[in-house]
């Protein structure tokens, strides 16, 4: 294999603790950490936010400009690029377990049953789920929230008063992805398996085979294809076709001795991002497969935890789960 | 690798003396920084930023095991704990008087992740010595904790006499003579009997063998003193009270000698997929042919944790041994099956 290598163009930095999320504030990379810090860096410089003071950030997304962190201190906080911390919520000391945002400003978070959303100007609204909820995601199109529980997913509508779409498929569902197209609803199970839905009907589909959770669900932008964490190498389902990827083999893209962590796909093109558990990151080209190598898996290296491109899809940022991080720069 | 955590799994039926017990963890100087999960709040005496409120959400797997039931708030509970590691040095799992501790153990058997970060200590049952045996007879939950456990604070024994207390300890002995068994009054024993324990740990398994694997030698530790510990065991009671569980016992095997592994191995697996549901827990060190280590073995109703453990020595006796504690386990058919298993 060729040793194609954009490690040259990586830029190391050292969170000091483990990432929980990277993302992008319009332009400017930050991360969110375990240890309840949030990391903004602009032109080499970098800011620390104590969000979630002597508390941990379990989950965290960036959307619409700012990062929003759910910590086991009960609060939902937005960490704004100039490094203003604002509190969005306090659960009275329930952990948040899900979190999601959308470009528009609006966000959702879960803490065990009640799930809560609020819209661009503010307004909350609540629903309690049938069970604890492990994965929230919101819709592409109109204002509404893919929900996963125990024993399957609802799509909650949270200016409606009719109760939410129920879709049922028995165990624990984990973490909830939406296609683009808004065709497919797809959740991430306890049993390493997918289990996936065709909105417009329901029709059950299930991929399985992975020796792991998994954890890491991306998209591509256009649509067609699912990129999935949890085995020796990325696995990428077909989604083109109106039966999704019933009876068709994924894509395995980046086999190695060691499981993938974390995929993001490209916001532009057929380029997937993949981390693995030794810290090993790499770029790959569907469908022919092509790699480039972006980060070699260091010394006792841990687990690429979180991957996230900007906008222009020109810079790739990542962080671990020993606590360090990349920022890549794609040449022009 | 990271050391793993310590869990302690804290059961007992409402009002024995669960809430007592888990104070006195958390506020006595043990060197240890707990976390805590509990299902009611409130409870606790004392202020602790690691105390984290449970739901008992028990779900099934899909994997084929039908009795295969885990804690779906434990694991995202303990996914949760891991990003404060360093904070806590062990957890703590207190269970509602009603639960069945089952799906908590087959938690740490059944998620990789969970497996890997963290593992049972012990399963510690909290019974009330005045209202035992008046549970026994109805609550199936108070009977399955008993058999479940690894370490049995028989507490409130102030509250019984003499007598009274001779027949409770004989009932619990009947269903689980293996447990560790301490008579107290507040909860009042070290807490290194309750903590520390590695009963799950295959490792350990020789270590716990004279309670194990023969009855004779068990005298009890506990502070009390004046309690001498009765000799009670499936196989011999010495002539004491001896009473049998309706439902719930313990079937003890052994050969002298080696067992064929190509014919135990499947004969066990079968069993445990067969009779599983009933089977609460199992354990065994056996001596396979021609191989010069241990074998040793636990499981929770279908699920097995085994492994080769250290070489026998010399002077010791190979023999093979086996205990299932169970629900009306088909004995005579059991023990047919392992004897057809001898090399």
């Amino acid at each position: 294999m060729a040793a194609a290598s954009l490690t040259a163009n990586v830029t190391m930095m050292s969170a000091g603790a483990p990432v929980a999320a990277a993302g992008f504030l319009g332009q400017i990379p930050a991360l969110a950490l375990e240890d309840g810090t949030v990391i903004i860096t602009t032109a080499g410089a970098e800011q620390r936010v104590a969000a979630h003071p002597e508390a941990a950030i379990l989950v965290a997304a960036a959307a619409a400009g700012r990062f929003i962190t759910g910590g086991d201190d009960g609060r939902v906080v937005s960490v704004s690029p100039d490094g203003t911390a604002q509190e969005i919520a306090d659960e009275k000391g329930k952990w948040i377990d899900a979190i999601a945002g959308r470009e528009d400003g609006a966000i959702a978070w879960s803490c065990a049953k009640n799930v809560r959303s609020r819209d661009h100007e503010g307004t909350i609204k609540s629903f309690a789920a049938p069970s604890s909820v492990r994965g929230l995601a919101f819709m592409p199109k109109g204002y509404r929230i893919a929900i996963a529980h125990y024993d399957g997913a609802s799509l909650w509508f949270p200016n409606a008063a009719a109760p939410p779409d129920t879709f049922k498929w028995k165990g624990s569902h984990l973490s909830v992805a939406v296609s683009p197209d808004g065709r497919f609803l797809v959740t991430a199970m306890q049993e390493n398996t997918l289990h996936a839905w065709r909105i417009s009907d329901k029709q059950d589909m299930r991929m399985s085979g992975y020796p792991a959770k998994t954890r890491s669900l991306s998209w591509s932008f256009d649509g067609h294809w699912l990129a999935t964490s949890g085995a020796d190498a990325a696995i990428i389902w077909p989604f083109k076709e109106k039966e999704g990827p019933i009876s068709k083999a994924p894509l395995e893209c980046g086999a190695r001795p060691a499981k993938v962590t974390s995929v993001r796909f490209h916001p532009r093109s057929l380029v997937l991002a993949q981390g693995y558990e030794d810290g090993f990151l790499l770029l790959c080209r569907i469908p022919d497969g092509a790699e480039i190598l972006v980060r070699a898996a260091p010394q006792d290296g841990r687990a690429i935890s979180t991957l996230a491109w900007d906008a222009t899809g020109r810079k790739l940022l990542f962080g671990t789960a020993d606590g360090a991080a990349g920022l890549l720069d794609l040449p022009a | 690798m990271d050391e793993k955590i310590p869990v302690t799994v804290l059961t007992g039926y409402l009002g024995a003396g669960k809430t007592t017990l888990l104070n006195r963890i958390l506020t006595e100087d043990h060197g240890q920084k707990f976390a805590v999960i509990v299902n009611e709040f409130g409870e606790i005496g004392i202020d602790n930023d690691l105390v984290i409120g449970a739901d008992e959400e028990v779900f099934e797997m899909n994997n084929g095991c039908i009795c295969c039931t885990v804690r779906g708030d434990l694991i995202r509970i303990i996914e949760g704990l891991l990003k404060r590691r360093g904070k806590f040095d062990a957890i703590l799992v207190e269970t509602t008087g009603l639960a069945d501790p089952a799906p908590v153990a087959q938690t740490f058997f059944v998620d990789a992740d969970v497996r890997q970060a963290a593992r049972i200590d012990a399963v510690v049952t909290v019974a009330d010595a005045k209202w035992l045996g008046e549970r026994l007879k109805d609550a199936p939950e108070a009977k399955n904790q008993i058999a479940f456990a690894d370490v049995i604070i028989l507490n409130k024994i102030d509250l019984v006499g003499a007598k009274e207390l001779d027949e409770v300890e004989a009932r619990i002995r009947a269903i689980n003579p293996y447990a560790k068994l301490h008579k107290t009054q507040n909860c009042a024993v070290p807490l290194d009997a309750v903590l520390g324990r590695n009963a799950f740990d295959l490792q350990r398994i020789l270590e716990i063998e004279p309670e194990f694997l023969d009855a004779k030698d068990n005298h009890d530790h506990d502070h009390g003193g004046e309690h001498h510990d009765h000799h009670i065991h499936h196989h011999e009671t010495h002539g004491l009270k001896h009473y049998h569980d309706e439902d719930m016992q313990s079937v003890a095997l052994s050969i002298e000698g080696d067992v064929d592994p190509d014919k135990f191995v499947p004969w066990l697996q079968e069993l445990v997929q067969r009779e599983g549901p009933a089977i609460l827990r199992s354990k065994g060190i056996l001596a396979f042919k021609n191989e010069p280590k241990r074998f040793v073995f636990q499981g929770v109703h279908m699920l097995l944790d085994g492994d080769l453990q250290r070489e026998w020595k010399p002077e010791e006796k190979r023999v093979s041994r086996l205990v299932f504690i169970g629900r009306n386990l088909k004995e005579d058919e059991i023990t047919r099956g392992f004897l057809s298993c001898a090399a």
